[in-house]
């Protein structure tokens, strides 16, 4: 970097670090800044702020690297990702891709010599109903169709400026199918507030209790339980966390939720810190969601004036709360609430050993509340309508509605919302799928379901979900999705234990080998001991789920992997001959001693 | 017993501390070669490897003549071990796999300092470089795996005579146990 640059760079981390206060669990936000100036975190920058957060310089380096959207080298003046999910792929993905890539010149992850473009592959990008889905510069492009992508290629090379390009490539729709208890109602703001204020914090916590809820990402933990426990728990601070990393791919309903329902996810969060004696909370939303952002800081802004956030909120003397937006940056493991809360306090978002749970020991070690955008909007509506009027709905221990995003073969894909209980048959019905072979409920970490057992109904007794809903028809090859989960896992596995970091990488090797026809039976039986140890000896629940789509379909399915096998005892997974083509180039040699056998005869 | 074992050792991409560590078991060397004899190994300089019953592997697979012995003690051996990290790890060799190999040979044999008469050198009797360095059981079937760098004299032992005597090889965490 020349002279003049350096002293730009170091200019403008001072003033970085003097807006965000010299303060290190700034970090993440500090080098999102530097990452959109120079497209890259410079070396100057490294050194600026290692020596003016007093933090060593391999910490910075660390959470540079962690993070997919951050960078040590230059990325193009135009950075276009395409989202990697299976759905997208069921819509063309690859093509666009490849097309895209041709016509650019680039070469997909390696930035154009004249650094004005750079493509690369991105974990699902939570647009799935109208994908295939990308984003450029950070933004979220939706529909990429050939026709796009052509329109899209001088855009690019002629420098049109972001704000100039069509207005449709941005345009995103909620795609709100069937609306019920939770997307039927919406609140007046405030009025959640009102009803705290008008009954006490312990009477709409015992309201919270009567309702049944329990958190929406997932797991299922009763909510005013956590909430109570958090309450209880002995602090300086209290923290309200909401949890819109919302990274499971097939899973965008969050994104509906914060795009028409905000107001009321704010107030749960209100509502929340009012019961457990917070005064800042923070919603950590996923970087893929980077287009929300300004809506939602206007959004705030107009809660403040209102008197819905900060001193004295609706005149109560004392209810003093703020909300701070925290932009994620590209990272699956951060919608785990520990490693949440990790990425909060500027750091790797490596999940913390638990307990201490966040309840007690979360954001700065201080009692937190984490909360899926779900239950905490669902928390408002039972703010106003009261806990019988979410529990008259659902099951005996799933209450209330469940808010699904459907995607992949179907004729309308988007946003339903259904009872708990409600059998898996009605939903395909709803949103037209026919003659499937499966659905994956949950996400790649979730199960796979076939046509026998569409009775199956949703709710934490039998099929729970955080919201994701894909579905297969019979064209699509069960290999290939496990495949795209596989190397899904591999890619956001954190790193911390070597089980996932290495195990999933060894997964995803083997699986590929014998997908495309070069596994033997060797290789199968490696597999299966494989995904078993990533399961049993991994740190957090990634690890513990990651070998899932594999030890399903081989249970299940053993055929599928079986007829793929060679009847012969070993054969690399990698092409040894060509493993010797640079050298063969470096000296020009092309003896017989220059080439080698791939199965040895 | 009527007949000894034959065993073959030998070193792909490694530095022989494994071998080092083998002729540590000191005296215990006598009571091996009471029941077994040494085939293809760099103890015995026989330099083609006849039908066995184990084989040892140091080291990883880093070029062409490194899959050619590596193959032929994978057809000789009845149980093929990879002894120590480089041939499970592809170890310190494996190192120069984030480097593209023009790089390296570049600035081994052209750009270094000192070099003289720079060139890279190509006489066929020299065995081409695989672009990777690779774990041996990515190149063959492997039975069993000895942790170490280098795995220590104790640890051959336990596991040969564990082998040697029919029982399925155990190791005890002190063996296998680095800090």
């Amino acid at each position: 970097m020349h002279s003049t640059r350096v002293e730009d760079c170091k200019a403008f981390v001072e003033t970085l670090i003097h807006r965000y206060q010299c303060n290190p669990t700034e970090l993440i936000r500090i080098l999102r800044e530097i990452q959109d100036r120079y497209r890259h975190v410079p070396d100057a920058a490294i050194e600026a702020l290692a020596s003016q957060l007093s933090l060593p310089r391999s910490r910075i380096v660390g959470v540079i690297e962690f993070y997919s959207f951050l960078h040590t080298a230059p990325r193009g003046r135009y950075d276009v990702l395409l989202s990697d999910s299976i759905s997208d792929h069921m819509l063309g993905k690859q093509s666009l891709m490849d097309d895209l890539c041709r016509k650019l010149g680039v070469a997909p992850g390696v930035t154009r010599a004249d650094g004005q473009v750079s493509v690369d592959n991105t974990s699902c990008t939570g647009l799935c109903d109208q994908g295939p889905a990308g984003l450029v510069n950070g933004y979220a492009v939706t529909r990429l169709t050939s026709g796009r992508i052509d329109r899209m290629v001088p855009l690019i090379n002629e420098s049109v400026p972001l704000a100039e390009w069509p207005s449709d490539f941005f345009a995103i729709d909620d795609n709100i199918r069937r609306a019920d208890l939770l997307l039927n109602e919406r609140p007046e703001p405030g009025a959640a507030l009102a009803a705290l204020l008008e009954r006490g914090a312990d009477a709409l916590l015992d309201e919270i209790d009567r309702s049944g809820l329990r958190g929406r990402g997932g797991a299922g933990f009763n909510t005013a339980m956590k909430w109570r426990f958090c309450r209880e728990a002995e602090g300086d601070a209290h923290y309200v966390v909401c949890n819109a990393d919302e990274g499971e791919p097939g899973t965008f309903k969050d994104r509906v939720l914060l795009d028409s329902y905000a107001d009321q996810v704010f107030e749960g969060m209100t509502l929340c810190a009012r019961i457990i004696g917070a005064r800042r909370g923070f919603l950590y939303l996923r970087g893929e969601y980077r287009y929300l952002l300004k809506p939602l800081q206007d959004l705030l802004a107009q809660r403040r004036q209102k008197g819905l956030l900060g001193d004295d909120i609706l005149g109560a003397t004392g209810f003093n709360f703020d909300i701070d937006i925290h932009l994620g940056a590209g990272a699956y493991i951060c919608g785990e609430e520990s490693a949440l809360i990790e990425s909060l306090e500027g750091k790797r978002g490596i999940p913390r050993n638990r307990p201490p749970y966040p309840v007690t020991h979360g954001y700065l070690g201080r009692p937190t509340v984490v909360n899926n955008v779900e239950t905490l909007a669902a928390a408002a509506a039972i703010a106003v309508h009261g806990g019988q009027w979410f529990a008259a709905v659902g099951t005996a221990k799933s209450k209330g509605t469940k808010i699904l995003s459907i995607c992949g073969d179907c004729a309308r894909p988007g946003i339903y919302e259904y009872p708990f209980g409600t059998p898996i048959r009605d939903i395909l019905t709803d949103c037209g799928a026919g003659g499937t072979l499966g659905i994956q409920v949950g996400g790649p970490s979730g199960t796979f379901i076939e046509p026998g057992e569409y009775d199956r109904r949703l709710g934490f007794e039998d099929l729970a979900t955080g919201g994701s809903f894909m579905i297969f028809d019979a064209s699509r090859s069960l290999l290939d999705i496990v495949g795209n989960f596989t190397h899904f896992f591999a890619h956001e596995s954190c790193g911390f234990c070597t089980p996932c970091r290495v195990g999933t990488s060894l997964m995803k090797n083997t699986l590929d080998k014998i997908h495309s026809g070069h596994g033997t039976a060797g290789d199968l039986v490696e597999l299966r001991s494989l995904c078993e140890l990533i399961k049993e000896h991994s740190h957090c629940g990634l690890g513990h789920t990651a070998a899932n789509p594999i030890i399903e379909t081989l249970e299940r399915f053993p055929d599928l992997y079986e007829q793929r096998l060679k009847a012969i005892v070993f054969e690399p997974g990698f092409d040894l001959d060509g493993a010797l083509e640079a050298a063969r180039q470096l000296t020009g040699r092309d003896d017989s001693a220059a080439h080698l056998q791939q199965v040895d005869r | 017993m009527s007949e000894k074992l034959r065993i073959a050792t030998t070193s792909l991409a490694g530095c022989f501390g494994c071998h080092m560590s083998l002729l540590d078991i000191d005296e215990r060397l006598l009571e091996l070669v009471e029941v077994a004899e040494f085939d293809r190994s760099p103890l015995t300089d026989i330099k083609h490897c006849g039908p066995c019953d184990i084989g040892l592997i140091e080291g990883g697979v880093c070029n062409a003549e490194n899959v050619h012995v590596l193959r032929e003690f994978r057809q000789n051996c009845k149980t093929l071990v990879a002894m120590g990290a480089c041939a499970i790890n592809g170890g310190i060799p494996a190192l120069r796999n984030s480097i593209d190999l023009r790089e390296c040979l570049t600035e081994a044999y052209i750009d270094g300092i000192g070099v003289q008469n720079p060139q890279i050198p190509n006489d066929p009797e020299l065995p081409l470089l695989l672009d990777k360095v690779h774990p041996i059981q990515e190149v063959v079937s492997v039975d069993y795996f000895l942790p170490g760098c280098p795995p220590s004299a104790d640890t051959i032992w336990k596991f040969l005579t564990d082998l040697i005597a029919g029982r399925e090889p155990s190791l005890p965490p002190e063996l296998v146990h680095y800090d």
